[in-house]
């Protein structure tokens, strides 16, 4: 009964701990969509032809977040 | 999974009962299980969207006036968003495979949108739906690399410009990416549209507080707030992982049409 009382603890805070790859995949996302516009607001004129770029550097940043999300979702309920 | 959160006694309803998948007609009995051939709310819902589209490009089209109407205008905006991404993202010999990318465009873009409906069911928030589009694209554009450029496609994995020693060192590091991407081009779709619904109901579930307890006074007003913020946030979100998709399915095509660059 013990055992399985720790596993659920561990569950729990395993899932708790992999949200943290949330934050930091929002860090990611910021960096990218502040270095993009810090530069745009530079050079308007060369910034219309990155927008393409600016949305692929976001999808890899936000991907990793969304990893930890499942890995979160996977202890909780496949685990 | 779902009934833990009723003897819980704090949320209402589960957040993640909405992606249970059901039979449209009649009940499932305990311990059986779904048959490939059995109609379900994802099946309902994909094919509206599939209807949906047939409707737009289709009838709403069909009188290809000079001048368009209203429908037709939306078309032809879609249609052209689409095709000058292709054309500058995978080069004018992309082109040719721009059907393919608009219809998993067109299928993304509203499946998301219809999920958005309340009561709705979204499709694209299962892995499997998701999987099938992600695998599709890489065999597919694994296929078209090979075919087009023989074993020259390897030259994707073995970079010309870099050091001889390192070279090695990357073609392990481009080999593992390379099979990663239909992984997290499948999960990013699901993952996001997941998380966005679950985070609503999540919301909704607190704003029935106010039967419960003296704290829903306060709690009920904000997280009604928050699934309009949320709801906003999404509405976003759903055709931003369209683009999503439909872009890095582009840069896919692009590597396999040029793997020298």
């Amino acid at each position: 009964m013990e055992i399985v009382a720790a596993a659920a603890l561990g569950k729990f805070i395993g899932a708790g701990l992999a949200a943290i790859g949330s934050g930091a995949a929002a860090i990611g996302v910021g960096n990218v969509a502040g270095n993009f516009l810090a530069g745009a607001l530079r050079n308007p004129s060369a910034a219309g032809s990155q927008t393409a770029t600016l949305f692929i550097g976001l999808a890899f940043a936000e991907a990793l977040g969304i990893f930890a999300f499942l890995v979160a979702l996977l202890l909780m309920f496949a685990v | 999974m779902a009934g833990e959160a009723h003897e819980g006694g704090g949320l209402v309803f589960h957040p993640l009962d909405q992606f249970k998948i059901h039979p449209l007609f009649g009940e499932l009995k305990p311990g059986e299980a779904l048959a490939w051939y059995t109609p379900t709310n994802a099946t309902l819902w994909m094919a509206l969207a599939a209807i949906c589209i047939v409707l737009l490009f289709v009838f709403g089209t069909r009188g290809r006036a000079i001048i368009p109407t209203r429908i037709q205008s939306v078309a032809e905006l879609i249609y052209g968003f689409i095709y000058k991404m292709v054309e500058d993202v995978a080069g004018h010999d992309g082109v040719k495979y721009f059907p393919y990318i608009f219809t998993l465009f067109l299928f993304i873009l509203f499946v998301n949108y219809l999920g958005l409906i309340p009561g709705s069911f979204t499709p694209t928030t299962h892995i499997a739906v998701t999987a099938v589009l992600g695998f599709g694209v890489f065999i597919a554009v694994t296929l078209l690399g090979f075919y087009k450029h023989g074993a020259h496609f390897l030259g994707l994995f073995w970079m010309k410009d870099s050091p001889l020693i390192l070279r090695p060192v990357i073609a392990v590091i481009e080999v593992i990416s390379y099979f990663v991407r239909p992984v997290s081009h499948s999960i990013r779709l699901a993952g996001n549209i997941m998380a966005g619904h679950a985070v609503m109901k999540v919301f909704a579930a607190f704003a029935p507080m106010i039967l419960l307890s003296g704290i829903g006074i306060v709690v009920t007003p904000i997280s009604v707030l928050a699934i309009a913020a949320i709801y906003g946030l999404e509405f976003l979100v759903a055709g931003i992982q369209a683009y999503v998709f439909t872009i890095l399915t582009c840069v896919y095509l692009k590597d396999a049409l040029h793997p020298g660059h």
